[in-house]
């Protein structure tokens, strides 16, 4: 068991599974000799060679689409897009090839690509390096669409990931890759070494992908979340003096509606939460799938804390993240609901 | 008067009730192309991309340093197989009339794109082909009764009931999966053949897109990464002129071949005539050679006519002259090749026409065999309960449960 941040956290699963399986190989911008803008690579390339961690043409479409056909000649690709807000020139390939072609050609053809991407604000990254675009995945039929909330949970899932036959986009909240943040960027930073998710064991382990986590128990009130606002609910629970479920969705699809479920009739009140905009959003979705599950255990209205719907922005990035005061704010509203 | 920027909108040369008109085809004399050493450096051979490699003349004589080293029963083969493409197509674009089909594409006029370039290339090589390369599935031994079948979407569909007719795949003839979108196809050859170099064998991919498709990014992609990787792939531009209704000059055909697209990059530009097999033969075979022994990517340019409508939801006398493809000065791929044999003594007009009239037959029987395993209106259907699968490795929970509302609705109906 070692001490790991987030970004060692998935340095280490990416070696673990490039010194286990010499199929996987990594493509991505400056991800190779540089060892990636956050260093999720770094000595890769020096450990593995150049022809297994490739330094990619800034190209998202070309890095997606090479990947497809990379996967389809017998190789696991894990390509990196560099900020989540750059994926858009590759949706093409992701929506109508990536995510198909097991479907479109009789289950015969795969092609095994995870797809890694930083997402999420909190680092002044204004409206091109906050997103967190990760519904428009959940949409889409033939992808597995994963966040991480710690180190130890990003290691697991991130070899799943890689094991998988099926593409993954793996989102990482670039926030909370070298401390848990819990919404207050007034405090001063906190290592992962604070926290049990930041212990991570230097070999070989899976979480497996379709699996939400209990990352706290109560009795009140279910909080329903994923990525940095798992932070956010905890703190937000000890400012409300509430007794809450906060359940860690981590696989947004597939979705483990279960544990959430089960959560949900226990307290009969449940908050969604995330940091990106509410309408359209994954919370909508968390909200439907609550509601046709669990209507007659409710008692108050699913309460909804997000994003506003603008672009991020870099100027009042606080005023836009759904911090404690929101979250905090929403329990009370559920909580006063008769 | 001070000169002023106007947009310019390009024009065909001929629209519907005016005489075709391919005098902006720069063509070259048959033969007179140098043929290079396949590793020659990109910057000597530029004069291929603008240049036309032609091996028959307008008599059907091969001349020059690029007739290819074919045998009379290998061009014979070559031939029956364009024959055979033909007479698909001309049977499922009339199944489509009818309504038995919904949907389809003619490779009309382009035959020897995928046949002569399908022949040059190894079975270990993998294809990634447009829609409209239906050769490159005759040649690889798809049978016609599957390729039917997939154009039926019946229980015997290769797709399963999930793509339109034309979308074939053959994993085990190194056929991809043809997708609907444009152009997508393109960087999955470059990966596919990345991945061929980084595990050190020397098998090499292939994709095709029409002259329209260049316009979409991932054209651009693939040069990008190709030249980068130095991937060997051949990838070509099938220039049919048309792209439905707008002509070639709205993917900048006008301005410079398709062929030099890859020139500002390093990657070497055959441009070549599409509808002359010993021609687009010889020229695949140069590239698929330069690329194995480790020159990297070919943009081939394959300058053809697309004889039919884009499909059968067109029709192409509201945009172009009806008499246009009997003017273009490259003819039509069978009739060369056709004539080229006669001319040598090794094929007649009795001969075509007795296999014309066999493989007719050949088809009409497949067509028989494919419809016994049903049609969109009548026999057999797939169990739709497969609609579920394959979209994830394993079907997961609430695809499951999709399914038995699906299951549940249909009993309720009965």
């Amino acid at each position: 068991m070692s001490q790991m941040n987030m970004i060692q956290a998935i340095n280490s699963a990416l070696d673990t599974m490039m010194e286990k399986d010499p199929t996987v190989i990594i493509l991505g911008e400056d991800v190779g000799y540089f060892g990636g803008v956050f260093r999720c690579t770094d000595g890769l390339q020096a450990k593995y060679g150049e022809h297994r961690v490739i330094d990619a043409p800034i190209s998202e479409g070309g890095i997606v689409g090479s990947a497809i056909g990379i996967g389809v000649n017998g190789l696991r690709p894990v390509a990196e897009i560099q900020f989540a807000d750059y994926i858009y020139p590759g949706l093409d390939q992701i929506i109508s090839e990536l995510a198909r072609l097991r479907y479109r050609s009789g289950g015969e053809f795969f092609s095994p690509v995870t797809i890694r991407t930083p997402c999420g604000g909190g680092i002044r990254g204004g409206q091109t390096h906050s997103q967190s675009p990760e519904a428009l995945f959940t949409h889409l039929s033939g992808i597995k669409t994963v966040m991480p909330s710690n180190p130890y949970d990003a290691k697991g899932l991130l070899i799943s990931a890689i094991e998988s036959d099926d593409p993954v986009v793996f989102f990482e909240p670039k926030r909370i890759y070298n401390g848990p943040f819990d919404g207050d960027p007034n405090k001063p930073a906190v290592p992962w070494s604070t926290h049990p998710g930041g212990k991570v064991p230097e070999e070989y382990y899976a979480i497996p992908l379709g699996k939400a986590a209990v990352v706290e128990e109560g009795d009140e009130l279910s909080i329903i979340t994923y990525g940095t606002m798992v932070h956010v609910a905890q703190a937000a629970v000890r400012i409300a003096g509430v007794s809450a479920d906060i359940i860690d969705v981590r696989t947004l699809v597939p979705l483990d509606v279960e544990t959430l479920t089960q959560s949900v009739e226990k307290t009969g009140r449940c908050l969604i939460a995330h940091e990106a905009s509410k309408f359209g959003g994954y919370g909508a979705e968390l909200v439907a799938t609550i509601q046709e599950e669990c209507f007659w255990h409710l008692q108050a209205p699913i309460e909804r804390v997000a994003g506003w719907e603008t672009p991020y922005p870099h100027a009042f990035e606080w005023d836009y993240f759904p911090g404690q005061e929101r979250v905090v704010a929403g329990i009370r509203n559920i909580m006063e609901a008769v | 008067m001070t000169p002023k920027s106007r947009l310019h909108i390009p024009q065909p040369s001929a629209r519907p009730g005016q005489p075709p008109d391919f005098s902006y085809l720069s063509l070259s004399e048959a033969g007179s192309v140098a043929r290079p050493d396949t590793d020659a450096p990109a910057r000597e051979i530029e004069n291929l991309a603008q240049e036309l490699v032609r091996v028959l003349d307008d008599d059907g004589e091969a001349k020059g340093e690029w007739v290819p080293d074919l045998t009379p029963a290998q061009l014979l083969e070559a031939l029956r197989l364009m024959m055979l493409t033909r007479q698909l197509d001309d049977r499922m674009q009339r199944m489509q009339r009818q309504g038995k089909i919904s949907f389809y594409m003619q490779s009309l006029g382009e035959e020897a794109v995928s046949i002569g370039q399908g022949m040059a290339l190894d079975a270990g090589d993998m294809l990634f082909p447009s829609y409209r390369n239906q050769g490159l599935f005759i040649l690889r031994g798809t049978s016609l009764v599957d390729m039917m079948c997939q154009c039926l979407s019946n229980t015997r569909d290769m797709c399963k009931g999930r793509q339109m007719p034309i979308m074939y795949h053959n994993k085990e003839a190194n056929l991809f999966s043809v997708s609907g979108n444009l152009a997508t196809q393109y960087p999955h050859a470059v990966g596919w053949a990345m991945a061929s170099a980084i595990k050190g064998e020397d098998h090499i991919s292939a994709s095709w897109v029409g002259d329209g498709s260049t316009a979409e990014a991932d054209f651009h992609y693939a040069l990008t990464f190709a030249a980068v990787y130095q991937a060997p792939v051949i990838l070509n531009v099938v220039n049919n002129q048309w792209a439905i209704s707008t002509f070639q000059g709205f993917a900048g055909g006008l301005r410079r071949s398709f062929a030099a697209r890859g020139l500002g990059l390093g990657i070497p530009g055959v441009r070549v005539d599409g509808n002359d097999l010993l021609a687009v033969y010889a020229v695949t075979q140069w590239a698929a050679q330069r690329a194995r022994q480790g020159g990297g990517p070919t943009l081939v340019e394959l300058v053809t006519y697309r004889g039919g409508a884009h499909s059968t939801s067109d029709d192409p006398s509201r945009y172009r002259p009806k008499d246009e493809w009997a003017a273009f000065p490259l003819g039509d791929p069978i009739e060369r090749l056709k004539q080229h044999m006669v001319n040598t003594g090794h094929w007649s007009d009795e001969q075509h026409t007795a296999l014309n009239d066999e493989l007719k037959k050949t088809v009409i029987a497949a067509w028989k065999e494919a419809i016994s395993f049903g049609t969109m209106s009548e026999g057999p259907r797939l169990d739709v309960r497969e609609m579920f699968d394959d979209v994830y490795a394993e079907t997961p929970q609430h695809l499951k449960q999709q399914r038995e509302q699906l299951l549940a609705l249909k009993r309720g109906a009965q």
